[in-house]
């Protein structure tokens, strides 16, 4: 039998991706594109908060999407169609988020001519997809009222390395058990640095908060 | 699915060691998880069995999972603690201004190689 040999390797599994998406930060900055990474529950409202943000922004920026999915292309259809602008599907073949190398392939796809702002809609998921760094330049999440205030303490996680908590569907606040102190507060213990903007999507309310906060962190970024 | 992800990870970085060092086949692979990493180790060996099963390379290669315990270290006292007994808040002075030390790790430590 052969002699087994020992290698030691001592490297996160996270490395790679790290420096990729590092790489890929440090390309997009030269290029004066900026990418929010959007993650969610799926059933959040991330589509249609996307649509109504994207009709407040599209008239001052050029906006591009890409729609991430395990399958389907429902999403960026929808987008396409109610908002005109440039938008694909990225399918991660069975894997529940995405890396910088999936990101880089889907930005390829895109015409960044003249493009301000992309926003990747992450795979409906609030695990996976905070442990890898997609390149992007800040991340959001949507935290939609049904779901409750909870959820920062039980995806530690993904609260922590979110910039900026969307509140969504505040509009059914009365139904719910939902305290949006509460969610402030949990949001603050993971990252006192975040900020909570309660929105509703269907009707439109808060989301220009959204849309002001996105175009400040886009002329910051092109600066 | 979150540990299948991870799997794929492993076995690209595993492969571009076994290159590296020219080996013919991986024996076993020695992971260090830590507590409070997300991974559920059982998850992992299932997962890994399938994906691994599947390349020339590892097929039958075994995962072995050392796991690290949590501890945080608190800002405000310097002491540490058992992140999974205690949480954010330091039982020793009560300060909340407390960071995770270790416990976090998703690292390959080494593999065996004939």
């Amino acid at each position: 039998m052969d002699k087994v040999k020992i290698v030691e390797i001592k490297k996160s599994v996270f490395e790679n991706n790290d420096k990729d998406a590092e790489r890929l930060r440090g390309e997009l900055k030269s290029k004066g594109v900026y990418l929010l990474n959007l993650m969610s529950s799926p059933g959040s409202g991330k589509t249609t908060t996307l649509i109504k943000t994207i009709n407040l922004l599209k008239d001052k920026l050029r906006i591009a999407v890409m729609e991430a999915d395990i399958d389907s292309d429902v999403d960026a259809i929808k987008i396409k169609e109610a908002t005109g602008i440039q938008s694909i599907q990225l399918h991660t073949g069975g894997m529940c988020h995405l890396d910088a190398e999936m990101t880089r392939q889907g930005l390829d796809n895109l015409d960044l001519d003249g493009t301000d702002l992309v926003i990747l809609e992450n795979v409906g998921n609030l695990v996976c997809p905070a442990e890898f760094d997609t390149g992007a330049v800040r991340n959001a999440m949507i935290l939609s009222v049904p779901e409750g205030d909870d959820k920062p303490l039980k995806y530690p996680l993904m609260f922590s390395v979110c910039d900026v908590v969307v509140v969504n569907k505040i509009d059914v606040l009365p139904y719910f058990d939902f305290n949006l102190g509460k969610c402030k507060e949990y949001v603050r213990m993971r990252n006192p640095h975040a900020e909570v903007i309660p929105i509703c999507a269907r009707t439109g309310e808060g989301v220009d908060a959204f849309a002001s906060w996105l175009l400040d962190q886009v002329s910051i970024w092109k600066q | 699915m979150h540990e299948l992800g991870i799997v794929f990870y492993i076995i690209r970085d595993v492969k571009e060691a076994a290159e590296r060092n020219h080996a013919g086949h991986v024996s076993a692979v020695v992971m260090n998880i830590g507590e409070v990493s997300t991974i559920i180790p059982e998850y992992l060996t299932d997962c890994w069995r399938w994906a691994a099963d599947k390349e020339e390379l590892l097929k039958g290669c075994e995962l072995r999972i050392n796991i690290i315990p949590a501890v945080t270290h608190c800002d405000a006292c310097s002491g540490e603690y058992e992140t999974v007994k205690y949480g954010k808040k330091c039982p020793h002075c009560g300060s909340e201004s407390t960071w995770l030390l270790r416990g976090n790790e998703v690292e390959i430590k080494e593999i065996e190689v004939t």
